[in-house]
């Protein structure tokens, strides 16, 4: 009776070890509601089978409320999250303050030299990688090849700003609503911001000089907004201080815009019969370049971190590795179509096959290439980052004289007047946070 | 005779007038909601066309994709537990604390009241990182738990003043009757005043389920899988990059569905406890 009791007990606790050797890991992964990021849950059953141990819990909310929420979770070391996406603006100042586990000593099957340059510095501080690019995306030209070859125009390979104004200008058909250009005007650090920095830079204008003093009094800033003012109030649509990216992306499906300079991610909307009215008349080109072409086109990567409060680290590390691995590109193209692969982010992607069925990918992969966040401006600049400047005042800082800009655009103030306010702002911070 | 028929023929005249205006501002209030509706069955291309098509070929695809996509019961059901929850708790406490605060006034009374009103003037967000902090540390982040104490006590100053203001009406003579019967505090309250003041009551409790259900600013920064209720259901839907107003407009329908029918069910003792106070 002892014996069997004794056999029993051992019997048990063998298949309770059992159990526990493979006791589930939970992990939380905050993301944005982006298509690929969609699709990524979507195809979660796939990464859920061939790791049981593994569940995944999905958070999906709009950019602002995540970053609002990520940073107050980071911040506080909530440690509601195991795996966050964030941006290629947070991950070395996240990095940095030790907020975020480092990814080094990654598999050899995840190729990490494979992964675009530019995009691995962007998401490291130090030499330390933070993050894992899930997509990437640079900004370039769109525009109707049906109404250019109407007037008789043509769009060149890299357009200069001034050319695009005179093209804007011969298609610009209001009482049709056609209107010449679409471009951002809400106002914001991701919004209007990203779109007038790159024509900031291509301007020869920069945010700061060297000594970090700001540059808004400058002849080159000045050019630029009046540019950016007048090109948009003649030729683009009405009310376009309220549009973003969402607001210009139904614009243009709708046939509403002649050109729009906007995000390359939108390459795959705009040609996809299902959202758009003119998915067989789109042409793409550079972002327009002016006296230079550094910083024309910007350079952003939604990436997959780890915050160094997790618990649950080496599964979320299984997951990132996963999830922006040449294995799950395969997956995606296997199951959505080649059209539908994460890009920016791995030069492996950018094979013949891909090349050849999306229409947008050459001119991606040259914006992707031409993009240096550490060189994007004509004059040096002490910063890093092609629209924005990785320091964590900018986000308050390129909000603040987003809304100036906006109103200039808007006409509720002027460019001098905007341009002053945003020079006295921008000093008043940046000296209060000790950088002169 | 013309005199009469002038009179009747402005009656007549008014009655109409009337009706237009109730029907105008009825459907000016009603558009959002019936815009959100039509555009849930729509496609994507459909959704953000201009101009906007009224008359349209009616599609699913909405509706299935987010059944797919999202587990929409476990957020209705996480909704459903903390505005009930909440209410629940809610009235228990502002029944008692308006009970006392209305029947045995004292000279600061008045002060209470008006302070526990201020606290609603405080933006929502000058507290939050004290409020994440607590939540962190005991443990309440991401639980209907939390979810409820919370909801309870930002809604408690509205249901304290709303319980006090239909208490306030109650004649003090039926509760002196009732004492000299014999009737102490629990039961005053349940045997007098509760089926006296059930039209107001039932005012209060609908208000509270309807901002319980509808706040998103606390659900959304104090909770992520597990105990997310609806408003953040419709938050995973709002997109950055991509146009998907149609799916927006379905989770939207889904989530407000629930409390609109609750509501219609409900406008009688709603209506009659926001107009005809306590005592009728």
């Amino acid at each position: 009776m002892k014996k069997s009791q004794l056999i029993s007990t051992l019997t048990y606790t063998a298949i309770a070890s059992a159990q526990l050797s493979f006791a589930e890991t939970t992990i939380t992964i905050g993301t944005v509601n982006n298509g690929d990021m969609i699709r990524m849950q979507g195809l979660s059953a796939e990464f859920e089978n061939r790791h049981p141990d593994i569940k995944l819990e999905w958070v999906v909310l709009e950019e602002n409320v995540l970053r609002q929420k990520l940073t107050n979770d980071i911040a506080t070391k909530g440690g509601q999250f195991d795996v966050m996406t964030i941006g290629m603006y947070e991950a070395p100042m996240w990095g940095k303050k030790g907020w975020l586990n480092e990814l080094s000593d990654l598999p050899e099957a995840y190729d990490l030299i494979d992964i675009f340059p530019a995009i691995r510095d962007g998401l490291s501080n130090d030499g330390k990688l933070y993050g894992l690019p899930f997509y990437g995306e640079s900004s370039v030209t769109y525009y109707r090849t049906d109404q250019f070859d109407q007037a008789g125009l043509e769009m060149p390979e890299q357009p200069t700003w001034t050319q695009v104004k005179e093209f804007a200008m011969k298609l610009h058909n209001p009482e049709k609503e056609q209107y010449g250009i679409c471009l951002r005007g809400k106002a914001g650090w991701g919004e209007n911001m990203a779109l007038i920095t790159t024509m900031s830079n291509a301007f020869g204008a920069r945010w700061f000089n060297p000594e970090w003093k700001p540059e808004f009094d400058g002849g080159a800033w000045r050019e630029t907004l009046s540019f950016y003012v007048d090109l948009l109030g003649k030729y683009g649509p009405p009310g376009a201080s309220g549009n973003g990216f969402n607001e210009n992306l139904a614009l243009f499906n709708t046939g509403k815009c002649a050109m729009w300079v906007d995000a390359s991610v939108a390459g795959s909307f705009v040609t996809d019969p299902t959202q758009s009215k003119v998915h067989e008349n789109v042409g793409f080109a550079l972002a327009p370049m002016e006296v230079t072409s550094n910083g024309a086109g910007w350079l952003w990567t939604w990436a997959l971190a780890i915050p160094s409060s997790s618990d649950a680290v080496s599964a979320a590390r299984t997951f990132v590795t996963w999830a922006t691995s040449k294995e799950y590109v395969a997956l995606v193209a296997s199951t959505s179509g080649i059209k539908n692969v994460p890009p920016g982010t791995r030069a492996s992607t950018y094979d013949e096959k891909y090349l050849t069925e999306a229409p947008f990918a050459e001119i991606t992969l040259q914006a992707m290439g031409n993009a240096d966040p550490i060189n994007s401006t004509k004059n040096p600049k002490p910063y890093v980052g092609v629209q924005f400047v990785g320091i964590p005042e900018f986000q308050a800082i390129g909000t603040q004289v987003g809304k100036l800009f906006s109103g200039a655009l808007a006409g509720t103030s002027n460019v001098d007047n905007a341009l002053k306010a945003a020079q006295e702002y921008t000093s008043r911070q940046m000296n209060r946070a000790g950088y002169f | 005779m013309n005199q009469e028929y002038r009179y009747h023929l402005i009656r007549v005249s008014q009655f109409w007038i009337r009706t237009a205006m109730s029907w105008f501002v009825a459907l000016l209030i009603f558009f959002p909601i019936a815009w959100m509706l039509l555009t849930s069955f729509k496609s994507e291309i459909e959704a953000f066309s201009t101009p906007p098509s009224i008359f349209f070929k009616p599609t699913l695809e909405n509706y299935i994709l987010v059944d797919e996509r999202s587990d929409y019961f476990k957020f209705a059901l996480n909704s459903v537990i903390v505005s009930f929850g909440s209410t629940l708790l809610g009235m228990l406490l502002a029944v008692l604390a308006a009970y006392s605060m209305a029947f045995f006034e004292t000279k600061r009374t008045q002060a209470t009241l008006l302070w526990m009103l201020s606290t609603k003037m405080l933006p929502p967000v000058g507290v939050l990182v004290p409020i994440y902090l607590l939540f962190r540390d005991f443990g309440l982040l991401d639980t209907r738990t939390g979810l409820v104490i919370l909801y309870t006590l930002m809604n408690m100053p509205i249901m304290v003043w709303m319980v006090y203001t239909y208490f306030k009406e109650v004649p003090t003579e039926i509760l002196e009757a009732a004492r000299l019967d014999g009737a102490y505090a629990v039961k005053e309250i349940i045997y007098i005043l509760l089926p006296i003041c059930k039209g107001g009551l039932a005012a209060t409790v609908l208000l509270s389920l309807i901002l319980s259900w509808n706040e998103a600013f606390w659900s959304l920064n104090l909770t992520t899988a597990k105990a997310a209720p609806l408003t953040a259901l419709i938050a995973s839907y709002s997109s950055p990059e991509g146009l998907f107003w149609a799916k927006l407009s379905a989770v939207s329908t889904l989530a407000c569905a629930p409390i609109l029918v609750f509501g219609w069910i409900s406008q009688k003792q709603l209506v009659r406890g926001l107009s005809f106070g306590a005592v009728k």
